[in-house]
């Protein structure tokens, strides 16, 4: 165990890579504060002292969605099942607007896979956004939308994004990556397009210039290896493209869901996961804790285990509290701020391209 | 000074104030986690987390103490007060033996008319009919306080309370064990040294007793060493502590309000008490005011111990915090972190692992 630790330490220092099976490791290991020790020299030597934050709202315009993913408490067959809901147009544009009043530079926009709405309602909201605040960054639409848009239209999903691009699109969150695992996928989300389609359709929007984040839901059925799996997939990709900025592992929340048996994630495991993913993936900036899911604690305590980005200022979040997400429904910037301070990091306020805004 | 307090707990030497002090405003929060952690695998080779099955029963919510962190007391008039009648507690105590539990810890406001003899024929009978139920109750304030009530002295209330059937004593009532910040927080409560001789007392009458520290009060970190050391010289004398709990103040419905302690505030303080407490065995976990998550993640922390699967809580939840456990939940707690879960006694020994 010792050798293990003194190993990925030195290649950590010589900024050579962690194989699979030093990852898998780590994750059978029982030293927590070991791993978080080599996570916090990954991120040290990556982004220093510094933790990022940013001000940005979460709009959910539809929960209505033709996948019945086992594992999400949020989406309704159709309207008339309760709490069934599309947003319209104004809705939308009315929480842009207060999002902006309230000093955001981000819509985080994502939503159900709608049997009825066509292609060019997405073209309508993200031009009517732009066209009501023109410096308000648009993250939107996860590699599964494109996908859908793609089979909605015909198109491919490079002509898609463009189209979207056209209309407003600034980049794309990393939803909907789950575990990429085939026999994992099988169980918690057959529905859904594959691992290999994520993986695909993500490589294409990055050649158009776009950015992009990955995410991993973990904690419900999938093993360590499956997790290793992801995580090795997602390295490769970005080898070829560079085009993901932040890596959000996401704890699962049972609540609501129909996952049998799985118990959701322990604060080990959630800070263990962080940690890996940190060690792990030498070419991404950004390991970000996503407070709404791993609760406010958990996520600032992540900060001493590799973590360098803070999930934003969420107001209205539905979809981590609708699976029983025991957090607020918003944070302010100063609450952010202190949270931070007092664990001994330097929060800097930056747009979505980590650019910084502010450091305070 | 990271390298000469590493030296000093190798040597098993004993810390300072100002080593403490160092440790909680500049160690970095995995430094002093490794720290704490080495020590309670030191301690604990056997790699086990106990817990216990209890029930905490609040037999009034009526108190004359009023402090200003609590959103639990009513006064008397108040809709909401209420004093279990002994039929009630009995019932009460029926459903944790019924859960398979062995503790009682039964706690309530200082009420302006509950006298000793209410306490003595309580525990009496409790003794009797649920021999198989420790009787862990009452912090120091209420003894004092029944005491005065009753016109009789601390040391022979408490010595009578022993003989009707009272075993130990759990640690609340601490705060923070120094008296400017009591005088700040609890003006109408017994000082620090109250306390402590109430501990005493029991000590030397063969009760062991838990003791707790409340932070994130606006104490200054100067107080919650000092706090720490009171502990650990208390302990030098008799050795009677068996655990000691740190916790955050929760804010919800109180006088006093304000933030409560972050998480990585909570992780030091209970690493440092870890450290200092050298000679008190356990350490607990408070999943009560932390939360699941977080209480794991304190195993790595210094912590040994998840305190009880809490039946009943009353007293937190009065302040809008009620995270709930069940004895399943608590072993798997234990068993996903790496550890053995051990159901224990209230004296610490292990009834059974899982």
């Amino acid at each position: 165990m010792i050798n293990l630790f003194n190993n990925i330490r030195a290649k950590i220092k010589s900024g050579t890579r962690i194989s699979d099976a030093e990852a898998l490791a780590l994750f059978e290991c029982d030293d927590l504060l070991a791993v978080g020790e080599l996570a916090a020299l990954a991120n040290w030597r990556t982004n220093g002292v510094k933790v990022f934050f940013n001000v940005n709202r979460h709009i959910n315009y539809t929960n209505i969605c033709i996948n019945r993913c086992t594992f999400c408490a949020f989406s309704r067959e159709h309207e008339g099942e309760d709490g069934g809901y599309t947003l319209a147009l104004n809705d939308i544009l009315m929480r842009a607007a207060e999002a902006v009043a309230a000093g955001a530079t981000e819509i985080h926009m994502v939503g159900g896979l709608h049997p009825d709405l066509p292609f060019d309602f997405y073209l309508e909201i993200l031009a009517a956004i732009k066209a009501d605040s023109p410096k308000l960054h648009i993250k939107a639409f996860t590699a599964v939308e494109i996908d859908y848009f793609a089979s909605l239209t015909g198109q491919s999903p490079v002509e898609v994004v463009t189209a979207l691009k056209a209309a407003g699109l600034d980049s794309m969150p990393g939803g909907g990556a789950e575990i990429f695992a085939h026999e994992v996928r099988r169980q918690i989300c057959p529905e859904k397009i594959s691992g290999e389609r994520w993986l695909e359709v993500t490589e294409q929007v990055h050649l158009t210039g776009l950015k992009t984040n990955a995410t991993m839901l973990f904690g419900h059925v999938e093993t360590y290896a499956d997790r290793v799996d992801h995580l090795a997939r997602l390295r490769q990709l970005q080898d070829r493209t560079g085009g993901f900025q932040a890596f959000i592992p996401l704890a699962f929340q049972p609540d609501n869901t129909r996952v049998p048996g799985a118990k959701g994630v322990g604060g080990v495991d959630a800070l263990k996961t962080l940690a890996v993913s940190r060690i792990y993936l030498d070419n991404f900036l950004h390991i970000k804790a996503y407070w709404v899911m791993l609760g406010l604690k958990v996520s600032q305590v992540s900060l001493a285990f590799g973590v360098n980005d803070i999930d934003g200022t969420v107001i209205e979040e539905q979809i981590g509290h609708d699976a029983g997400a025991d957090s607020p429904q918003q944070l302010s910037k100063e609450q952010l701020v202190a949270l931070i301070r007092k664990a001994g990091k330097l929060p800097v306020e930056r747009d979505t391209l980590y650019q910084e805004l502010r450091v305070y | 000074m990271l390298e000469q307090i590493k030296e000093k707990l190798q040597l098993e030497k004993p810390l300072t104030r100002e080593d403490a002090l160092w440790l909680l405003t500049e160690a970095d929060l995995l430094a002093l986690g490794k720290l704490a952690d080495n020590m309670r695998r030191r301690m604990h080779p056997d790699r086990c987390v106990s817990f216990v099955v209890d029930r905490n029963v609040n037999y009034t919510n009526v108190c004359t103490s009023k402090c200003k962190f609590c959103a639990f007391y009513r006064d008397e008039i108040h809709p909401d007060a209420y004093v279990l009648s002994y039929t009630q507690i009995f019932g009460k105590v029926q459903g944790l033996v019924d859960s398979g539990g062995t503790q009682l810890l039964m706690q309530g406001g200082l009420h302006p008319d509950l006298k000793l003899d209410w306490f003595e024929d309580l525990f009496r009978q409790l003794r009797h009919r649920f021999p198989t139920v420790q009787i862990h109750s009452l912090s120091p304030a209420e003894i004092v306080h029944i005491a005065k009530l009753s016109g009789t002295s601390m040391a022979a209330c408490l010595a009578r309370l022993h003989r009707a059937g009272l075993q130990s004593l759990p640690g609340g009532g601490a705060e923070i064990l120094v008296d400017k910040v009591r005088q700040k927080i609890s003006p109408d409560k017994i000082g620090w040294q109250e306390w402590a001789a109430v501990m005493r007392e029991a000590h030397k009458l063969g009760m062991p007793t838990t003791a707790t520290m409340m932070f994130g009060v606006r104490e200054r970190l100067e107080d919650i060493v000092e706090h720490l050391f009171r502990i650990r010289e208390l302990q030098e004398e008799r050795g009677g502590f068996t655990a000691f709990i740190p916790w955050s103040y929760q804010p919800g419905n109180t006088e006093l309000g304000g933030e409560q302690a972050s998480g990585v505030e909570y992780l030091k303080v209970l690493a440092l008490s870890r450290l200092i407490l050298d000679n008190v065995a356990n350490i607990q976990a408070s999943w009560v005011t932390q939360g699941a998550r977080m209480a794991q993640i304190a195993l790595y922390f210094g912590a040994n111990d998840l305190g009880g699967t809490m039946l009943e809580e009353n007293v937190v939840a009065a302040a809008g915090v009620d995270f709930r456990m069940s004895r399943e939940e608590i072993i798997d707690l234990a068993d996903d972190a790496g550890f053995v879960p051990a159901r224990r006694s209230t004296g610490y020994e292990v009834l059974e692992t899982y």
